[in-house]
């Protein structure tokens, strides 16, 4: 009884002092105000503004139409350049897309000799050209089409599809952008908050100061634990409330309570990896440069970023023991798809076996380092 | 007032000195004289420190005028022209010097900082080794030398370019009484051999300035008295009391308790048989023996480093002993005995309580974590009888050190231990402070029984003390009474039987002045270059031996970049998907076969119904749900129109849209299969011919490969340059570059050459690795990729340079560098979104970028095969931003501190 209140008001105490810390208080309020508002509305994923010009030999009706009907915001308006320069444009970065005409194509077309648009694409632009040359090539098809037979078309296909976008009818990127990078802030800043923490009190020699009165370095470590990762589930849930659906008007199709316990979870694998880092750490600085290293892949592997299937099968294999991982999959299901405990539960289970585990070996070696240290 | 050698002393007039609000220096005037030994004296804080980096040019002057060396200091012309007869040794032991570098390496430093040649600096270095005893250990790195050895080295370093001035600040604090004295020495015998030389120094033991020509005695920013000693001794007994009547103005002192002890008899409280403790192969306690019995002051004495805190620690079980035993009460020390925590009390060496917290908080904390019962009494009554009362709703970082090691104390008094043990409690407080404190102490010793254990580098605290241990690199070397103690050696006082204990034990290399009259070769040419040249050496060397360092130099991009090219794959195959098939018939089924035949999907069980196939995209284990309708075959068969329902996963607006379009594609394919096996459908009009240009295979990795390197080689030489600078800033060493002729750009310069070095080493590691581990052949011209990224380093540490000029800290450092040069690449430079797409202001940021460049540079040497030509713009803006970078950081970079 007399241990938890202890490790209670160490973390209150933990409290007090961040909020006198006013560096950290403002990584606070950034982290969860500007920075995902920004990364949000600042980076669309899918083919937006993207720069495109004509090489045209022909000059006809049909070519000048063609080169139209392309439009914002998915297009720059077309660029016309000399028939010939296309491919050194492109070498220079200027166009992603380069659509040549032949001389005589609308000749050609009247004619029914089925002549041939050139579109070149810088395929170095992963995210763009893939997309956008199936954009680009439905709009001239359909154009073509159009001025061929008068209307948009004669013959009806028989066979149709018809492509619905679950879960994201708009294909709307802001909602993906800004949950995504609310996490990323989660993950960040618990680890920073806690690892800091830990190393301030050895940095002041306050630690000596704790290990000297009757407590243990557990109780120290799971102070920080709980206070940190209550400051952040608080901010995360504001930040949910204010920032995600009042500023940036996200919907969220699953249920807001599941996603903070899941966070909360989640927040109990990222602590304990800033009591790791900080005991790793020999100083503030190091700790700094560590945080970095770690982290960064971390939040990169978690399928945030780009889709876990996108990894090689290796790598799969071997991200299924990040934590970031499973939080991020089932943050996804909850926001996006509305899934319930009876689909994400496997993911919050792997987070609590991963944290368990980790919290584990971070205090081990936590207490051990204390005996070892100064 | 000119001095009679003809040098001109130092006049302040007015000088007014503030940190934000706290001012440090009030409107203070001295007329100190030339050629003399002259000494500050007064506790800590009272801004004997702020005076002396005001007089080096260290820090800035803000208010009044200081002449130094025959002319205004604040004036930058004239503090160029005397900096190099300047000496400054600042206060901390070894605070300008450098941990990583030995002995002899510091040296040779500080000697190419004042352009000496080769000849001269081996003359020189030689003397000084030999004059300080210091030769034998010219090799170990100065980290790893004792407090006195430290402090001879410091001054060996302010020494090497005969000043004119030597400028100490407190030089001796926590030094051994015997180094103290041989300090002394050294100091008078080499004022003896340059009779010019004026030294400047600030001590916190009043009894060493007995020894001065002239004192100046400060107390709050104010100067109490400045003349030569006797005239502030005047009647009273030592310095000391003197400067304390000065201070207090006639406020009664405290009469020490002369009580003796009640001890003897009973069980020893604490006792140590043979205590050792070792770390790695140095040992740091070596088989000490004490024993302290109840209500006793037991006081350890010895210089810092000599093993009291080390034992004090295993006492209070924080360090594990190595071998030997230590007893409380009876029983051995356990970490893991609560029971045995909550009778002792201890206050380690700094003030380690919480800053942040108000003082009664800290005193509630406290009692929260002993559970005492009544804690709001037992708290108002710590707060009344330690005199705590006025300040109880302050912040505990803002109190004066006197009262913060009151308060100390009554935490570590809060839960009524019978035992307290206190790590040099008093060092740097005001006499004032002291007696108070002490008097405190006997009253619990005597009134309440409580044991005390208390350490301290002060002895006139070792004299208040019931028995006294004299410790010297973890050895007991004496223990008795004071009296005992002195009359053993024969002594008048403490210290003088210190001294002679110390010198049987361990006797010291003879010192003599060094023998440095060296002709200065003509002022070597070039001295900016050597300077600069100083740095690099210096900062290669400290580099490589820092293994952290190292390994994220040259780890951390290797570890990233395979993480970002594994992890960061834009390719999307081998998708799961499912279908509803409500047709069941030929037609329905090669549809299907179309798609699973393809290599983006993947087909799984069928579905049973619509519900499932929603509830399979929601857990995420199909992307893709096609749902063919009742009578797609026969309506296929008989032309009539049909629709296929695909529903895509777009939770990952990416991913999605992509399915989107392999599904869209595959259902184009399996029309055309059919058109051509029956021909009916209407004929193509044109064709429209897509050609991936660079990568034809459209495969993520030769894309990303070589884009990755534009983010790293940013980050990390950026961060590793600002680190490097930051350190110097938060260690002291920038003190060097504050009082030495060094300019910012030689600085700056010198600094960064060893990054771009390593930069640019990552950048072959990352070029070979793009080839070999992820198979993305150059196709390029190798030379204009070679030549921009050595551009591209230059600006990239050029940015950490900047960076670093604006913080303080090294995290502070490191966290801005990351995120001012991850976000803009990440952003603004292509990495995700190709220059050529971005909106107006982000490619106008993007344009002022250097990663834009590299980024079009690596992609286009690597991927596109591009040569000089195309590269030639690229290479071209990148060679702009080093020198704009370099030159801002000169123009942000202080050269004093404020």
């Amino acid at each position: 009884m007399q241990r938890i209140s202890c490790i209670f008001w160490l973390g209150l105490k933990e409290m007090m002092s961040l909020r006198r810390d006013w560096v950290m208080m403002a990584l606070l309020a950034w982290s969860f105000t500007l920075a995902p508002v920004m990364e949000a509305t600042g980076v669309a994923t899918s083919v937006n503004n993207a720069s495109i010009a004509f090489a045209d030999e022909d000059n006809s009706p049909l070519s000048r139409t063609l080169a139209a009907a392309f439009f914002p915001p998915e297009f720059q308006p077309v660029v016309q350049i000399e028939p010939g320069t296309g491919a050194a444009r492109m070498d220079a970065g200027h166009f992603l897309f380069v659509v040549a005409v032949p001389p005589g194509f609308e000749k050609g077309v009247r004619a029914g000799r089925v002549p041939e648009i050139q579109v070149l694409i810088d395929a170095t632009a992963m995210e763009q050209a893939g997309i956008g040359a199936n954009y680009i090539t439905s709009i001239l098809s359909t154009e073509i089409r159009r001025f061929a037979i008068g209307a948009d078309l004669a013959a009806p296909q028989t066979l149709e599809i018809i492509i619905r976008s679950a879960f994201n009818p708009n294909r709307d990127t802001v909602r993906f952008a800004g949950i995504n990078a609310l996490i990323g802030q989660i993950m960040w800043l618990t680890t920073i908050l806690t690892g800091a923490a830990m190393i301030r009190e050895r940095e002041h020699g306050t630690i000596e100061h704790l290990l000297a009165m009757p407590l243990s370095p557990f109780d120290i470590a799971v102070a920080k634990i709980w206070a940190n990762a209550a400051v952040v589930l608080i901010a995360a849930a504001l930040s949910l409330a204010f920032v995600m659906q009042g500023v940036l008007d996200i919907s969220i199709a699953g249920s807001k309570a599941l996603f903070l316990c899941g966070t909360a979870l989640f927040l109990f694998t990222a602590t304990a990896l800033g009591v790791f880092l900080a005991t790793v750490a020999r100083s503030m600085a190091q700790f700094a440069l560590l945080v970095m290293l770690t982290i960064l892949p971390m939040l990169m592997l978690s399928g945030g970023e780009t889709p876990v299937e996108s990894q090689p099968d290796w790598l799969q294999a071997a991200t299924v023991i990040l934590p970031s991982r499973h939080y991020m999959a089932a943050s996804q299901a909850i926001v996006f798809k509305g899934a319930g405990v009876e689909t994400v539960w496997p993911e919050f289970l792997w987070m609590a076996l991963l944290g368990a585990a980790l919290l584990a070996t971070s205090l081990m070696l936590f207490r051990r380092s204390v005996a070892h240290d100064s | 007032m000119r001095a009679a050698t003809g040098i001109p002393g130092i006049h302040v007039a007015e000088v007014t000195h503030r940190y934000r609000k706290h001012i440090a220096l009030d409107a203070i005037s001295l007329d100190l004289p030339a050629g003399q030994l002259v000494g500050i004296i007064g506790p800590d804080g009272v801004g004997k420190s702020t005076l002396l980096g005001l007089i080096t040019g260290a820090k800035k002057l803000q208010a009044g005028t200081l002449d130094v060396l025959g002319g205004p200091i604040g004036d930058p012309a004239h503090r160029r022209r005397i900096c190099p007869a300047i000496a400054f040794m600042p206060q901390g032991l070894g605070r300008n010097l450098y941990p990583e570098l030995s002995v002899r390496e510091n040296l040779e430093f500080f000697s190419r900082l004042f352009g000496q040649g080769e000849a001269e600096r081996e003359t020189r270095i030689a003397a000084l080794l030999t004059a300080t005893g210091l030769a034998p250990f010219a090799n170990r790195l100065m980290g790893k030398l004792s407090g006195g050895m430290k402090q001879k080295l410091g001054l060996c370093c302010a020494l090497i370019h005969d000043p004119k001035l030597l400028v100490l600040d407190e030089p001796t604090t926590g030094v051994d009484p015997l180094s103290r004295r041989q300090f002394w020495a050294l100091i008078s015998a080499i004022r003896e051999q340059s009779p010019g030389l004026s030294v400047l120094v600030s001590t916190a033991y009043m009894e060493e300035a007995q020894s001065f020509d002239w004192i100046v005695a400060m107390d709050a920013g104010r100067v109490l008295f400045q003349g030569p000693p006797e005239g502030l001794r005047g009647g009273a007994e030592d310095l000391e009391s003197a400067y304390r009547q000065l201070r207090a103005q006639g406020k009664p002192t405290l009469v020490q308790d002369q009580t003796q002890a009640k001890h003897g008899g009973g069980e020893p409280v604490i006792t140590a048989r043979g205590l050792t403790r070792r770390f790695g192969d140095f040992t740091a306690v070596d088989h000490v023996d004490f024993s302290i019995a109840r209500g006793e002051i037991f006081g350890f004495l010895g210089s810092n480093g000599c093993g009291k805190s080390t034992t004090m620690k295993m006492l209070t079980g924080l360090l594990p002993i190595s071998s030997g035993e230590a007893q409380l009460f009876g029983k051995p020390v356990d970490a893991r005995n609560r029971a045995m925590r909550r009778e002792t009390g201890y206050m380690s060496q700094a003030f380690s309580l919480y800053g942040e917290l108000t003082m009664h908080q800290n005193l509630q904390l406290h009692a929260r974590i002993f559970g005492i019962k009544d804690r709001e009494a037992r708290v108002a009554e710590l707060t009344q009888r330690f005199g705590l009362t006025a300040h109880s709703t302050s912040l505990a970082s803002s109190l004066p050190l006197g009262i913060k090691q009151r308060l100390s104390l009554a935490v570590a008094m809060i839960h009524h231990p019978r035992v307290l043990i206190l790590d040099e409690p008093t060092s740097g407080v005001d006499p004032e402070a002291r007696d108070m404190f002490w008097a405190l102490l006997l009253e619990l010793s005597r009134n309440e029984g409580v044991t005390i254990f208390v350490s301290t580098h002060f002895m006139g605290e070792a004299e208040r003390c019931d028995r006294v241990s004299f410790m010297h690199a973890g050895k007991v070397l004496a223990e008795g009474t004071p009296q005992e103690l002195m009359a053993s050696q024969a002594a008048d006082t403490l210290e003088q039987a210190f001294v002679s204990i110390l010198r049987a034990a361990a006797p010291p290399a003879p010192v003599s002045a060094p023998k440095t009259a060296v002709q200065a070769e003509a002022a070597t040419s070039g001295g900016g270059l050597t300077r600069a040249q100083a740095y690099a050496r210096r900062e290669t060397i400290e580099v490589l031996r820092d293994p952290v360092r190292l390994a994220f130099a040259f780890l951390g991009s290797v570890i990233l970049m395979l993480v970002f090219c594994f992890g960061i794959s834009l390719d999307i195959d081998e998708l799961d998907y499912a279908a509803l098939d409500l047709s069941q018939s030929p037609e329905s089924r090669a549809y299907l076969a179309e798609i699973s035949g393809s290599r983006y999907f993947r087909p799984t069980p069928p579905l049973a119904s619509a519900a499932e196939g929603r509830s399979r995209l929601v857990s995420g284990e199909v992307s893709l749900v096609i749902e063919l309708p009742p009578g797609f075959g026969q309506k296929l068969r008989a032309d009539e129109p049909a629709e296929v329902l695909a529903i895509v996963d777009g939770a990952i607006p990416f991913k999605g849209e992509t399915v989107e379009g392999y599904a869209a594609g595959l259902h184009q394919t399996f029309l055309d299969a059919q058109a051509a096996f029956r021909t009916t459908r209407p004929a193509e009009i044109a064709r429209i011919e897509p050609r991936f240009r660079y990568n034809q295979s459209f495969e993520s990795i030769a894309a990303m490969a070589p884009a990755m390197p534009a983010i790293l080689l940013i980050m990390l030489p950026a961060v590793l340059m600002a680190v490097s600078v930051a350190r110097e800033k938060e260690l002291g060493s920038v003190t060097n570059f504050y009082v030495t002729p060094t300019t910012r750009l030689e600085f700056l310069i010198g600094k960064q050459i060893p990054y771009i070095v390593i930069a640019y080493a990552n950048f072959l590691l990352l070029a070979a690795m793009t080839v070999a581990v992820f198979g993305v052949p150059l196709k390029g011209d190798p030379l204009p990729l070679a030549l921009g990224a050595l551009l591209y380093v230059w600006a990239a540490t050029s940015y950490g340079l900047l960076i670093a000029t604006m913080t303080s800290s090294q995290v502070a450092a490191t966290f801005t560098t990351a995120i001012a040069s991850v976000v803009p690449t990440i952003q603004f430079s292509g990495l995700l979104q190709p220059v050529s797409t971005l909106e107006g202001s982000a490619q106008t940021i993007g344009s002022l970028w250097p990663s834009s460049y590299f980024l079009h540079l690596n992609v286009g040497a690597f991927t596109k095969g591009l040569g000089w030509e195309a590269l030639m713009p690229d290479i071209l803006a990148l060679a702009c931003f080093g020198p704009v970078f370099t030159l801002l950081a000169v123009l942000a970079l202080r050269a004093q501190e404020k």
